[in-house]
């Protein structure tokens, strides 16, 4: 229990440790721990940084299939018009097409009726003027006749 | 050397392990170590504890170059386990220090000695738990007569360090409030400027007892815990059953001190930044 110079010499010992702590133990800790904390906040925000990434990519992607599926509806819709268009004039085509058709047909049979009229009244007539000239070389004088005849051959024309 | 005339006696057996290794003026005026304890005490103050200094040194250098080259070789990022260890005892200075500071009060030398204290204070009392007789009996091989292992036993070395902090309270009261601040903080407090004279003598026996009570309670502490360990020590001499008694003992008393320690490790460092924490205080 006695007081000596141990008290002195305990006071100075202490000091020098606590400068040599603070000097050589104190800032290679404080700097890993520094380095650690700096680590984790920059691995922290790269991550938010990423998420953020992913955020704006996910939306960019909604976006262009949104706008793929408005463009995919447009064609289709557009494809249907195109389609029916098609068919209308199909149909247009068709129709005059056989307009002209029947028009031609009509027109042709007309002619055919025509010539047939008409080759079957001069054959009326030839026959008419056959059986009539058979008839006056029995009886009839061609020359007395030829009036009557002429008659006849203009109401077979008319007719 | 149990006693000067050379006969075990349990008194004498305490004492020896009580002194410590003296080195100063002998009564015949020549230097030297003190053959005994009323040979140390006659010394006065000009004589020094050599154990106590050699141990405490010797602790305090070993620690600090474990620390230091614990502290070179970190890492930030792949910490071994030493080193979350050590870490761990970082933050746990650190964390005292921000605890207690308010936070404009900035000092970056409260967080290194804060850990200083500890891991020393802690060291210093682990001694405690090597049993008694051991390296004592060795010295006494080796031709020293007293060796006290436990520097935080010796009252010099306690009030060694409360003295170190009484300092730094000092510096840091005037550095931060001035001589006149200081001043004016010794003179006008509790009682206001009426009673100065009464207000100075009890913030200076509020003062003084900062110091005294954080090195006497760390000493009393020890000194009581290696005292009981001398005494479950003189067990084993007296007889089989008492020995196997005070074995049992021992361990116990070795367990319990473990916390006692640590804790008075911890006391120390904590009174120590709220001393100094005061001391940054403007009012």
């Amino acid at each position: 229990m006695n007081i000596n110079l141990t008290l002195i010499g305990q006071t100075i010992s202490f000091l020098l440790f606590v400068w040599f702590c603070k000097k050589f133990v104190w800032p290679p800790m404080v700097n890993a721990m520094q380095d650690r904390q700096n680590q984790i906040a920059d691995g922290l925000a790269a991550a938010e940084k990423g998420q953020e990434a992913q955020n704006v990519a996910e939306k960019e992607a909604a976006e262009l299939i949104s706008n793929a599926k408005t463009q995919a509806a447009e064609i289709i819709a557009s494809a249907e018009k195109r389609g029916n268009a098609v068919v209308d004039e199909a149909k247009t085509t068709a129709t005059s097409e056989k307009e002209r058709i029947v028009a031609s047909a009509l027109t042709e049979v007309e002619q055919e009726v025509h010539t047939a009229r008409e080759s079957l009244r001069t054959q009326v007539s030839s026959i008419a003027v056959a059986a009539a000239s058979k008839i006056a070389d029995k009886e009839i004088d061609g020359a007395a006749h030829a009036g009557l005849i002429d008659d006849l051959v203009k109401q077979l024309k008319a007719s | 050397m149990a006693s000067e005339n050379g006969e075990l006696t349990g008194a004498g057996y305490i004492n020896h392990h009580l002194t410590n290794l003296t080195y100063g003026q002998l009564p015949d005026g020549s230097w030297g170590f003190a053959h005994g304890a009323q040979e140390a005490a006659d010394m006065g103050f000009m004589a020094i504890h050599v154990d106590s200094m050699v141990w405490a040194l010797g602790l305090g250098v070993v620690m600090f170059c474990i620390m230091r080259s614990i502290a070179k070789s970190f890492s930030s990022d792949k910490p071994s386990k030493v080193q979350c260890f050590v870490e761990a005892l970082f933050d746990m200075a650190q964390d005292s220090k921000d605890s207690t500071f308010t936070k404009d009060a900035k000092n970056e030398w409260i967080a290194p000695m804060a850990l200083t204290i500890f891991v020393w204070v802690f060291f210093m009392n682990l001694m405690d738990l090597v049993p008694v007789d051991w390296i004592p009996e060795l010295a006494k091989l080796a031709g020293v007569g007293y060796m006290k292992i436990v520097p935080s036993t010796d009252v010099n070395i306690a009030l060694g360090m409360a003295l170190a902090v009484f300092i730094m309270i000092l510096y840091y009261s005037l550095k931060i409030k001035g001589p006149i601040g200081f001043t004016k903080e010794l003179a006008l407090q509790p009682f206001g400027k009426y009673l100065i004279p009464f207000n100075l003598v009890l913030e200076l026996v509020g003062l003084l007892a900062k110091p005294l009570s954080l090195g006497l309670r760390l000493f009393g502490n020890m000194y009581a815990g290696e005292l009981i360990f001398i005494l479950i020590a003189m067990m084993y001499s007296a007889s089989l059953s008492l020995g196997v008694l005070g074995g049992v003992a021992q361990l116990g008393w070795a367990i319990f001190h473990i916390l006692v320690i640590t804790l008075q490790a911890y006391i120390f460092m904590m009174l120590t930044i709220v001393y100094l924490s005061q001391a940054h205080e403007k009012h």
